[in-house]
């Protein structure tokens, strides 16, 4: 399966590199109006034609890449870095009260449909990226959280877990020394696939105009403003439409590919 | 045997016949906006009278499609010499839809309603020169002004002075009860409004049986449920840029006409830095208004240079004014101590010419080094913080009341423009009956709110109705909020 993973890989950085390289080039200024030439289709001048306002689509696809990536990586290390220390914690506390409590409250936000809550979230507090940041980010906690604990759980049992508890390591210690690095490939495959979700997510979210605000570019609110347009110019909508589908399908070959690169024995103990 | 040939042949005739004849008799209206309630005389919302003037309500006098005022329930009227008397000769026979009279109580009912303390009426202002209404007798009222008032048969025929009854005011807000010949049926919220033929109607009755309001706010929706055929009339369709594939397809009619929306970059006028008519001066520079209309709009809009309808005879075109200049916008910019420019808000309520103009707008500011940032707001939300709160800096709106450049004599309206010449001009004009020194002043008006750069006047929304092609008599024209069906019929 190593055909998944440069696939993947392959995609996601075509992405990546997009959003990088549009800090500092882009084809045309990303906010430059160009009425006369609006609407536009592909191939011409604008490579991927121009929108309703003439703005250039390409160059608006390469921003967009930016603020979905950046939305997502930071809701990914929001979830990351509170899902895993609660996950370690309550391992180390396994059957207390604490751990009940974590875990419990995990089980609450999972309960809740995770776009939704992030819908009442950006509506409450008002539409903006930072706020999109933090309403998917929220939903990373509990992901992060169970999946280290699950692993950590049965590397409690370890025999090499119980010699450093013999030799006076603190739970903390053994936590971040021991439990920790044994975990991380599993993070990275789960942080891989969450990334995608929190795409998908953040152009969901602009979508309904609870993303960026304009003018700062991003993939669904693309799509929502080619909503009427379809009929009469189809690449507004395919164009970020295929983005939001190639980055998505990218970080999710990738996530698998590198699930079975990493350790094939993961495979086995995932639950 | 020929006998029955021809009993055949003729009761298959008069199949055919009668198929011919009973063309379709209901219609399903579409529009984007649903009415809060269904009293026009107490709310601003004009999707009341979208769906309820004329068809339902009728006020003395009424509009028409080409904004003439022409009698209404009265049937005529006397103008005494001072211009203080109006007195209104009544149709007589008229019945509201729940078979109780219409006659002179009920007018002096519902106009001391809307100068009453309590009232709630939208447009009190207008009806404030009216100082006493008399019955004389049932079908004959009078109606004393304390000053001369010349727009009073105008003011008379806007939705918010249409005539309501004592006996069923209560319910007025579910169960609207009027004098129209058309009755309502049924209100299923969130969806549509039915009304159907009054069978009773005292002049010439409806062509149409039945008459659905639905409510289609989503613009894509809008363009499916009509090239569906869902609707057979979507009023103000929300999406210009699917209008040429409706033109080009024989299933459908497209009207453009005019409308009273003033579409406008409001600023508020008691904010910094907009106090400062430079600065005000320079936005309005900034702004390419025919980029507004081509992008946000795909061309449908006329450019205005006042706060004005260009299709009225006392439109002074004041555009060149306030001409596109970026250069200038950044010299006065300068003047006016910003030199780096400044930043501020820009509210945007739901529709279209507010969206995507406001991203326009935008950009066009962000050339002459104003930072406007954009805050989607719901309609709700408008009302509250901006028109109400006065709490913003820019937003765009359009005013689709008809003649509503008075509004710029109230330093409390939402822009906050506090000018006492203007206020006496306006008051002036309001007591001034005759028709070429009202012209006069109105030029006057306009051009004084146009040199005191109030608001960035943008362009005269233009009335889109998208249609079967089988629909006749629809207004192409918005003189004011109405989607009147009285006349409207089906093509055979």
């Amino acid at each position: 399966m190593r055909n998944n993973l440069i696939l993947g890989t392959l995609l996601t950085s075509i992405f990546v590199f997009a959003a990088l390289i549009s800090f500092v080039w882009t084809p045309f200024p990303h906010t430059a109006m160009d009425i006369p030439n609006k609407l536009q289709s592909m191939g011409g001048e604008h490579l991927l034609g121009t929108d309703h306002f003439g703005r250039d689509i390409l160059s608006m696809i390469m921003v967009g890449a930016r603020t979905s990536i950046a939305v997502a990586l930071v809701a990914v290390g929001i979830g990351m870095g509170l899902g895993v220390p609660l996950g370690l914690f309550a391992a180390a506390k396994h059957g207390s009260l604490v751990d009940e409590i974590i875990m419990r409250g995990n089980d609450l936000v999972f309960a809740f449909p995770s776009l939704v809550i992030a819908i009442l979230i950006t509506a409450v507090f008002g539409a903006s990226a930072i706020n999109a940041i933090i309403a998917i980010g929220i939903f990373n906690i509990p992901v992060f959280a169970r999946i280290s604990r699950g692993a950590a759980l049965s590397l409690w049992k370890r025999d090499f877990i119980l010699a450093a508890r013999v030799a006076g390591k603190s739970a903390a210690r053994i936590s971040v020394e021991h439990i920790l690095p044994n975990v991380t490939n599993l993070l990275i495959v789960q942080g891989t696939i969450q990334f995608s979700l929190g795409i998908l997510a953040e152009a969901g979210l602009s979508y309904v105009g609870l993303g960026a605000q304009p003018p700062t570019p991003s993939w669904g609110r693309m799509l929502a403003d080619a909503q009427t347009m379809v009929t009469i110019a189809p690449h507004m909508a395919l164009v970020p439409g295929l983005a939001i589908i190639l980055t998505v399908l990218g970080l999710n070959l990738m996530g698998d590919g590198l699930r079975d690169y990493l350790d094939p024995r993961l495979r086995v103990t995932r639950i | 045997m020929f006998h029955l040939r021809s009993l055949i042949l003729g009761s298959c005739a008069a199949a055919l016949m009668a198929g011919a004849v009973a063309a379709k008799s209901d219609i399903t209206v579409a529009m984007q906006l649903e009415p809060p309630h269904l009293d026009p005389t107490s709310a601003a919302a004009g999707a009341i009278d979208s769906v309820l003037y004329s068809n339902v309500f009728e006020g003395l006098t009424r509009f028409m499609g080409d904004g003439s005022v022409v009698p209404g329930l009265a049937e005529s009227w006397e103008i005494s010499e001072d211009g203080l008397t109006y007195t209104f000769k009544l149709h007589s026979g008229v019945t509201f839809h729940d078979g109780t009279t219409m006659d002179a109580e009920d007018v002096k009912f519902s106009l001391d309603r809307i100068n009453a303390d309590d009232s709630v009426n939208a447009q009190k202002a207008l009806f404030s020169a009216i100082s006493e209404v008399n019955v004389v007798d049932p079908t004959t009222v009078e109606i004393k002004l304390s000053e001369p008032n010349g727009n009073l048969l105008f003011n008379l025929a806007w939705g918010d002075a249409v005539i309501v009854a004592p006996e069923s005011i209560d319910n007025i807000k579910q169960l609207p009860i009027g004098t129209g010949a058309f009755k309502f049926t049924s209100w299923t919220q969130g969806d549509n409004i039915m009304i159907e033929k009054n069978p009773n109607y005292w002049g010439t009755p409806a062509a149409l049986d039945m008459a659905t309001f639905k409510f289609i706010s989503d613009p894509t929706a809008a363009f499916a449920s009509m090239m569906a055929e869902d609707v057979d009339v979507f009023v103000a369709f929300p999406a210009p840029e699917n209008l040429p594939q409706f033109e080009a397809d024989p299933r459908f009619q497209v009207l453009v006409g005019s409308t009273e929306g003033e579409t406008i970059l409001a600023m508020n006028n008691k904010q910094a830095p907009f106090d400062n008519v430079k600065v005000r001066e320079a936005v309005a520079h900034a702004i390419n208004r025919q980029a507004i209309i081509d992008g946000a709009m795909f061309g449908y809009g006329t450019p205005i240079g006042t706060h004005f309808a260009p299709h009225n005879p006392a439109y002074v075109d004041e555009t060149a004014l306030s001409a596109f200049d970026p250069e200038k916008a950044k010299a006065l910019l300068a003047e006016a101590g910003f030199t780096d420019g400044f930043e501020t808000t820009l509210d945007l309520p739901p529709p279209s010419y507010a969206r995507r103009g406001g991203e326009i707008i935008a950009a066009q500011l962000a050339d002459v080094g104003i930072t406007a940032k954009i805050n989607n707001v719901e309609w709700a939300q408008w009302l509250e913080t901006v028109f109400k709160g006065k709490n913003f800096g820019l937003t765009i709106v359009s005013h689709t009341e008809p003649m509503d450049i008075g509004v710029y004599a109230n330093p409390d309206y939402y822009f906050q423009y506090d000018n006492p010449d203007f206020q006496t001009l306006i008051a002036k004009l309001n007591k001034t009956t005759d028709p070429e020194m009202r012209t006069q002043m109105l030029g006057q008006a306009q051009k004084v709110i146009a040199e005191d750069y109030v608001n960035a006047y943008l362009f005269q929304l233009a009335a889109i109705t998208v249609a079967k092609a089988g629909v006749k008599g629809l207004w192409s024209n918005a003189p004011t909020q109405a989607i009147d069906l009285t006349a409207v019929t089906w093509a055979d």
